[in-house]
């Protein structure tokens, strides 16, 4: 797999992947996308990265641990349902907030927030068992 | 008034526990004094709860109720009546002198603060107990004192014998609470009602539902294994691991007094019929002459007294079997009584315990020159137990014997088991604070001297209070006696206590023939004993030995259940799995008719007319479906398993380019990834597995598992052909349609689904995405070894 040319070309798509897997869940509400497949785009990012250079260098990368980013989606996702608590409403009520941006309507809203939550659960827990995967494979060598 | 009796109630159940959860802080801050700063809790409740005896006496009900789930009409509500402030002030007034007490017992200890934490929850779960109404309430209090009293029990965790008493009180009393739980879910079916009052209100509803019988056993379960009734009753002799002080609160006067409650409340709706009082007086008679020849086999202090306790249970659980007037009034009597005399007596042990250094009777002597203080307190507590007048154990001996006026034969009979038991209960009294008192001096481990003001203090009191309590007979019946006589039987009763010796009557005859008997048995002890324990060695089974078999029996049947099932080979979990797919797929179609909906083959060129026809599909679609197909095949012949997971997930990418040409652009993308991911996965997996390059296995084997995925194959297809041909429901469809833009702003169905309507659905899911990714890893880390978990933690700190 360690070829010249993967090893070259893996940064340049794995940019191109986690750019295209944040614009696929951002239009997600309105045309093909969201957050599960923004998630799994993103994962598979982190996997093709994962195979060209060492795994060590991906968590490093990453920061924080896979799961990490797991359990912050779930949190945020959660967070989001409580948002509704504060117009008196039941769980999970959806807010939304246009906003005019020198012209343009941007929407933010609190399934938009859930959504990103499930990106950050989906992507998380693939990457984890990909990277744990990857690393057998590695020998531990990182 | 200037206090809302309401929220004032309600902080009666709830102030023990905020107590509890400031305990190990305040033994931190306070040092020596805590148990003093935390008895202030305890006393405040008692001096609270005094202020309704005046009103309660007078015939009133004090009620208070929160809402706790209204959609299901469950409050958390609370009655004091006469029953239940009896049981309150006992539980406050005796748990003040315990907490006390226990601060000179366990002095120095590390845990000191955690011990009285644990004592002050179990009080506020028991106060809890006895003034709850709803039976939701009943019921989580009664577990609430399970799990304190295991707390309690098992203190001393670092020993395998109170950690094992522990478990077994546990067990044996969730048993109970189970049963209560399934009592209140049936007494609610038939009544619709989680109040109590209100059941008893429903009169003669219950007595005359079929379902008598069950919710019958249902709370006769769950009483007595709380209040150790025969042949439950041997968890609570082991139960005396505890420290000293909670075998004083929790298994004299408290906790197994829990079961008595519960049957005294309940008498109303569901006694005075012949399987109640069967039942309760053939388990209590037998309970109580079982306890009281226990007592006479042990040398422990501790155990003579935990074995009394079983006999004094059994005797209350009879005396509400009777169900007569005279028979409740000695119970509530007999109630006070013993909870005054067995603390006293529990708490003097303690001193003797701590002070002398043993509890064992045959190792004891001539304490009273030194001890002279404990000696008056035990003094005080036996002669209640013996029932010499003017105790208030006289009181509630003379009113049992005048239940048994009826001069038929069973009558007779109880009234012989009374004054056995009793006899056996005097001379045992008689022992325990006679035997470590008097006599030449014994050496002890310890050199023996008084104990602290703390710990002999309570036992005084307690000695006194029964001998106060029967000079003022009058207020005592009038306050105590006849509102909680008036609570338990549903109509006003009269106190005819009495200090007077009538040696015209009866009764008085009994009364000296018990004694006699008692004071026989403290004679006769040794003797006795010695023969109680070579008949108990011929024997050689017990209970507590039944209770581990049945407890290894369950462990080993897991094991084997367990091993059956999960025996860790995939291959037979994938057969086992996929072989019950098929059957689920095709049972239902064969048996139920789906089949007969399906058109007959010569039909199918109909399906045309349905505007898909197969001149319809372009040419790149064809060779869509052609893709899909070589996958396939190549996936059966492959040899290697890389081409064979290849070919899989080429077959998969061809699915979803028809997802994606006939209009479910959304689904198409999720499988492309999962497709991708899949395969990636997969072939990861298979070189961790260091598997041979080519899978070569038995023909057999390749024939079954070929037959079960042709059947799951064939399933699935048939299944969606059923379905096609019924007419589509587009109701759900259409609401989506409809409704996505105007109210969830999106236009992506699928999506909007996804994160808003149903968004309480994915946020489960992916909660459990992100349970099973945790589950992987350590499936992975678990086979690699303690060196690999530790790897992401210093590759993180390379970071830093």
């Amino acid at each position: 797999m360690n070829t010249v040319i993967f090893r070259t070309i893996a940064p340049l798509i794995v940019a191109i992947m986690a750019v295209f897997s944040i614009y696929i869940l951002l239009r997600g509400h309105n045309e093909p996308g969201g957050g599960f497949i923004g998630g799994l785009i993103a994962a598979s990012a982190i996997a093709i990265l994962g195979m060209s250079s060492s795994v060590g260098e991906v968590r490093r990368a990453l920061k924080f641990d896979p799961l990490a980013y797991a359990g912050f989606g779930v949190f945020i996702a959660g967070l989001s349902g409580l948002a509704s608590l504060f117009i008196d409403a039941p769980f999970m009520t959806s807010i939304w907030l246009y906003l005019e941006l020198e012209g343009t309507e941007v929407a933010l809203s609190t399934p938009m927030v859930f959504d990103i939550g499930v990106y950050f659960v989906v992507f998380g827990t693939f990457s984890a068992v990909a990277l744990a995967l990857e690393d057998e494979r590695d020998g531990g060598e990182d | 008034m200037g206090y809302s009796p309401e929220t004032s109630i309600v902080l009666v159940a709830i102030a023990p526990f905020l107590a509890a959860i400031l305990a190990p802080a305040t033994a931190r801050f306070t040092g020596k004094a805590a148990a003093w700063v935390l008895a202030i809790v305890p006393a405040a409740i008692f001096v609270f709860l005094l202020r309704f005896l005046e009103p309660v006496a007078g015939g009133g009900v004090i009620r208070a109720s929160l809402e706790w789930a209204p959609a299901y009409g469950i409050a958390l509500s609370f009655l004091i009546d006469g029953l239940s402030l009896t049981f309150a002030l006992t539980i406050s007034g005796i748990g003040t002198l315990i907490v006390v007490y226990s601060g000179a017992y366990l002095a120095g200890h590390p845990h000191q603060g955690r011990f009285l934490g644990f004592i002050l929850a179990f009080m506020g779960a028991m106060l809890g107990l006895v003034l709850s109404d709803s039976t939701v309430a009943l019921f989580t209090f009664w577990e609430l004192t399970s799990v304190t009293s295991f707390l309690l029990i098992g203190f001393d965790h670092a020993r395998q014998a109170a950690r094992r008493a522990a478990i077994q009180a546990l067990v044996v009393t969730n048993l109970g609470g189970l049963a209560l739980l399934l009592g209140a879910l049936v007494v609610y079916q038939m009544t619709g009602q989680w109040e109590l009052s209100g059941v008893r209100e429903a009169g003669d509803a219950l007595r005359e539902n079929p379902f008598y019988g069950l919710v019958l056993v249902l709370f006769l379960l769950a009483a007595f294994t709380k209040s150790a009734q025969f042949p439950l009753h041997f968890w609570l002799p082991n139960a005396m691991e505890a420290p000293t002080p909670v075998s004083a609160f929790l298994h004299s006067a408290t906790m197994v007094q829990a079961g008595v409650y519960l049957l005294a409340r309940m008498t109303p709706v569901l006694g005075d019929t012949v399987a109640w009082t069967t039942t309760l007086t053939v388990f209590g008679g037998v309970t109580l002459l079982w306890g009281a020849v226990a007592a006479i086999k042990q040398i422990d202090l501790k155990q003579m007294l935990a074995q009394t306790t079983i006999a004094s249970l059994g005797l209350l659980v009879l005396l509400i079997g009777q169900g007569s007037e005279a028979a409740i009034a000695a119970m509530i009597v007999y109630f006070v009584a013993h909870a005054f005399y067995k603390a006293g007596l529990f708490l003097v042990v303690g001193v003797i315990d701590h002070e002398a250094g043993t509890r064992d009777i045959t190792a004891l002597g001539g304490l009273m020159r030194r001890m002279p203080a404990s000696f008056l307190a035990a003094a005080l507590a036996a002669v209640s137990m013996i029932g010499l007048p003017l105790t208030v154990g006289y009181l509630a001996k003379e009113e049992m014997y005048l239940a048994q006026a009826e001069p038929d034969a069973a009558s007779l009979l109880v009234l012989a088991a009374m004054i056995a038991g009793n006899a056996l209960l005097a001379g045992v009294g008689m022992a325990v604070a006679v035997r470590p008192f008097t006599g030449p001096m014994v050496e002890t481990p310890k050199h023996a001297h008084e104990g602290p003001v703390a710990m002999v203090a309570g036992p005084l009191l307690l000695g006194a209070l029964g001998i106060a309590a029967a000079l003022t007979v009058g207020w005592f019946g009038h306050v105590i006696l006849e509102p909680a006589g008036t609570a338990v039987l549903g109509l006003p009763i009269e106190s005819h206590l009495t200090l007077a010796l009538n040696p015209a009557s009866v009764l008085f005859w009994l009364s000296v023939l018990t004694w006699a008997l008692g004071g026989l048995v403290f004679y006769q002890l040794d003797a006795l004993r010695a023969f109680l324990r070579r008949a108990d060695a011929g024997l050689g089974w017990t209970f507590d030995k039944g209770f581990d078999a049945a407890m290894f029996g369950l462990i080993r049947f897991s094991g084997a259940v367990t091993r059956f099932l999960h025996h860790g080979r995939l291959e037979l979990y994938l057969v086992v799995l996929f072989a019950f797919l098929a059957l689920a797929l095709l049972v239902p179609l064969v048996s139920l008719g789906g089949l007969d909906v399906l058109p007959p083959f010569a039909s199918f060129g109909d399906w045309a007319t349905a505007g898909w026809s197969w001149s319809a599909l372009t040419i790149y679609e064809w060779a869509v479906v052609a893709i899909a197909i070589i996958g396939l095949v190549v996936l059966v012949a492959a040899q290697n398993r890389l081409v064979a997971i290849l070919s899989l997930g080429v077959q998969g990418i061809a699915v979803a380019l028809l997802f994606l040409l006939f209009g479910a652009p959304d689904l198409a993308f999720t499988q492309f990834m999962v497709e991708i991911l899949s395969v990636v996965i997969l072939t990861m997996v298979m070189t961790r597995l260091k598997l041979d390059e080519r899978d070569r296995r038995p023909f057999e084997d390749a024939l079954r598992d070929g037959t079960i995925a042709v059947l799951c194959g064939v399933g699935v297809t048939l299944l969606l052909s059923t379905i096609l041909t019924g007419t589509l429901d587009m109701r759900l469809s259409d609401f989506f349609l409809t409704t996505s833009v105007p109210i969830a702003h999106g236009h992506n169905i699928v999506n909007v689904i996804l994160v808003d309507y149903r968004g309480f659905d994915t946020l489960g899911e992916i909660s459990v995405v992100m349970a099973a990714g945790i589950a992987i890893l350590a499936l992975i880390r678990g086979q690699r070894g303690a060196t690999g978990v530790a790897k992401p933690k210093r590759a993180r700190r390379a970071a830093k």
